[in-house]
């Protein structure tokens, strides 16, 4: 539940990763800070080579972080060895053992941990119900397919009920189709299981449709973290604006704060009311962000931007109306298409452009 | 290997090929008609009999030498793949550091040394044990034979190792296995095919060895390498040609073994 906060469940206080050493030292993460709630499906988002899976190496225990600490219901991890943290990983290659059956692959973390037989068989078969593979229990992990292999990595990995469950980019070898249905599978599980997700994604798409809450990473440092709604409607910084959605930013200036609103001159005259992330402190030329399907074409004055309309781009479901604006820019509006809806103008055609109050937003760079 | 271009257009392959084959496979065949030769001779044919067979068969010595080669190749086989095991483990699933280059160089020591050179080393060193202890059973030879076939079975097992997805020993690890239940669930069983063919090939080099053991044994330790040796320089009937077909025989069906063992996954 994203509204109301559970307590914490992983806890990554100031970590850093540096990988090398003198001249070709590579600092993967630094002093990355993030409080992962109980029960939550929290998603790591970023461009590659950012720091994701780093960052899931050093909470599973596959490696350590060289400052830091990192805290599993308070208790500090972050020295432990990988079998002493109850913590599991589904692998992006899935790695099942080929040389066991479904079953015994969905066993084996049990087994490891000295569980009774009749224990272990009976939750291999709750397992195997869980993700719909019971009628494949027997078969080795090298004849089944690779949707399979993904639902039986997630069993094997739930299986021990671990506290936390990671997961690095494990849908990124399937095709769309399959991409598709498991990612209901997982917000599924994950549902019907209360374990913690942390699931690693650099696909903006996937991680706003399945997430509680995302943390937007580059270059080793966390940018902002919030509900996909959150990063979405009210992205605070340039490269979050831009990994996120397509977004149009506009030049102007800050006339007065209010709290987390703010007063916005752009350039091109008009003033509009805008929201500001925290902690934003006005140092006179600010940007301004607002998502396409947010911003109207209108007619006439009041408008807030006017231009010509360079070209039109049908998509199906929406069209794009790309306008050059009259101080230069460009920028664009997206159109929900409907039967019979509203004439979409013409190329070459003078528009202006409506923001309405809730669509701008200040970023903080 | 040589699939990756194709060879087989160039002018002449085909006479080049075949005057190989011929030197490789002409003298052996030749080997093994004679082994069905009814006279004495190893170069006049007089008939086909199984009589060298049988008294191969019947040769004490024969048997005794073939039974002390196979005790020796057993026993040093099975030492060599076990130490070739943990010096594969050991450089491979660590993290690379300076100096690992060099110790593969001297885990292949033997591979490089020449044979005589460690043929009379071992020698000398052996004659002051024998004198210190009086100890003068098999110990030497298996131990010298131990010793030139761990690069051999090293070189497949590592192999194995290093082809094997490491990220399966990750997984395991992240099931709560330690160390060593990692090792004998999910290493071990994944390198069988590796360990087989280390032990398998260590088997066939200590078997065939004549220069070390020939330089190492006491008296009255003839493997049947150096027994058919010594049999050469005296007189020569198709009794050796029987042997060695024996021999041939058993090294195609170990290797056909391997083979067929290798390919079941
Ligand atoms: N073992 C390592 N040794 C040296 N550098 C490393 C190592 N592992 C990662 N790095 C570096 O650390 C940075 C972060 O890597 P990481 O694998 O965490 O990226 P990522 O966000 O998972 O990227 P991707 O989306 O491509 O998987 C990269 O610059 C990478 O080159
Ligand atoms: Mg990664």
């Amino acid at each position: 539940m994203p509204d109301q906060p559970g307590s914490t469940a992983i806890d990554i206080v100031r970590v850093s990763k540096v990988f090398g050493a003198g001249a070709d030292q590579v600092a993967a993460l630094d002093a990355v800070s993030v409080a992962i709630r109980e029960n939550e499906f929290f998603t790591l988002l970023g461009p590659s080579g950012c720091g994701k899976t780093t960052l899931l190496r050093l909470i599973a225990g596959f490696d350590f972080p060289t400052e830091g600490h990192i805290l599993l219901h308070g208790a500090d991890i972050g020295t432990l060895p990988p079998n002493k943290r109850p913590v599991n990983t589904v692998f992006q290659n899935y790695a099942l053992f080929p040389h066991m059956t479904v079953a015994e692959n969905i066993g084996f973390g049990l087994e490891m941990l000295n569980k009774p037989k009749a224990e272990i068989t009976a939750r291999v078969s709750q397992m195997l119900k869980l993700v719909r593979m019971e009628a494949l229990a027997g078969r080795r992990t090298s004849q089944i397919s690779g949707g399979q292999q993904q639902r039986v990595a997630l069993a094997r990995a739930l299986a021990p009920q671990p506290k936390v469950l990671l997961l690095d980019e494990p849908l990124s070898a399937l095709d769309y189709k399959l991409r598709k249905e498991m990612q209901i599978e997982l917000k599924r599980l994950q549902n019907e299981t209360g374990i913690t997700f942390i699931f690693v994604t650099h696909d903006q798409e996937e991680a706003l449709t399945m997430s509680d809450r995302i943390a937007v990473m580059s270059a080793g440092r966390i940018l902002q973290i919030g509900s996909p709604r959150d990063i979405y409607d009210h992205p605070a910084e340039r490269f979050v604006a831009d990994f996120i959605g397509e977004t149009n930013f506009l030049a102007g200036a800050v006339e007065s704060l209010d709290g987390s609103r703010a007063r916005v001159r752009l350039k091109s005259g008009a003033v509009l009311e805008a929201a500001v992330p925290e902690g934003f402190a006005p140092n006179g030329e600010a940007t301004i962000v607002v998502r396409p399907e947010h911003a109207r074409l209108a007619e006439g004055e009041g408008a807030a931007l006017a231009g010509t309309v360079e070209t039109i781009v049908y998509f199906g479901t929406d069209t794009h109306v790309h306008v050059r604006l009259d101080d230069g820019g460009a920028f664009t509006v997206r159109r929900q298409n409907s039967r019979g809806g509203e004439d979409v103008p013409a190329e070459g055609a003078r528009v202006a452009i409506a923001i309405p109050g809730a669509a701008a937003q200040v970023l903080r760079d | 290997m040589a699939r990756t271009f194709d060879v087989r257009r160039q002018t002449g392959f085909t006479t080049i090929a075949a005057i190989c084959f011929a030197l490789l496979y002409l003298p052996i065949m030749t080997l093994v008609v004679y082994a069905f030769n009814a006279g004495t001779s190893i170069a006049i044919w007089e008939g086909f009999s199984l009589r060298w067979f049988e008294a191969a068969w019947n040769n004490n010595q024969v048997i005794e030498a073939s039974w002390r080669s196979v005790r020796i190749a057993s026993v040093a086989a099975v030492l060599a793949t076990i130490a070739a095991t943990m010096a594969a483990l050991a450089t491979t699933r660590t993290k690379p550091y300076r100096g690992l280059a060099g110790k593969y160089a001297f885990i292949n020591m033997p591979l490089m040394v020449p044979e005589i050179v460690v043929a009379v080393a071992l020698l000398i060193f052996f004659s002051r044990i024998k004198i210190a202890t009086g100890y003068t059973g098999l110990g030497y030879l298996i131990a010298a034979h131990t010793a030139f076939c761990i690069p051999f079975a090293y070189l497949p097992i590592r192999a194995r190792l290093e082809s094997m997805d490491q990220s399966l020993e990750t997984a395991a690890a992240d099931l709560y296995a330690n160390g060593w239940r990692t090792f004998r669930r999910i290493t071990l069983p994944l390198l069988w095919p590796g360990i087989l063919a280390g032990l398998m090939l260590a088997f066939v080099i200590s078997l065939d060895d004549v220069v070390i053991t020939e330089f190492v044994k006491s008296g009255g330790q003839d493997t049947l390498p150096t027994y058919m040796l010594g049999q050469l320089r005296r007189v020569v009937t198709p009794e050796m040609n029987a042997i060695s077909t024996v021999f041939l025989l058993l090294s195609i069906g170990i290797v056909t073994l391997f083979f067929f063992m290798s390919r079941r996954k």
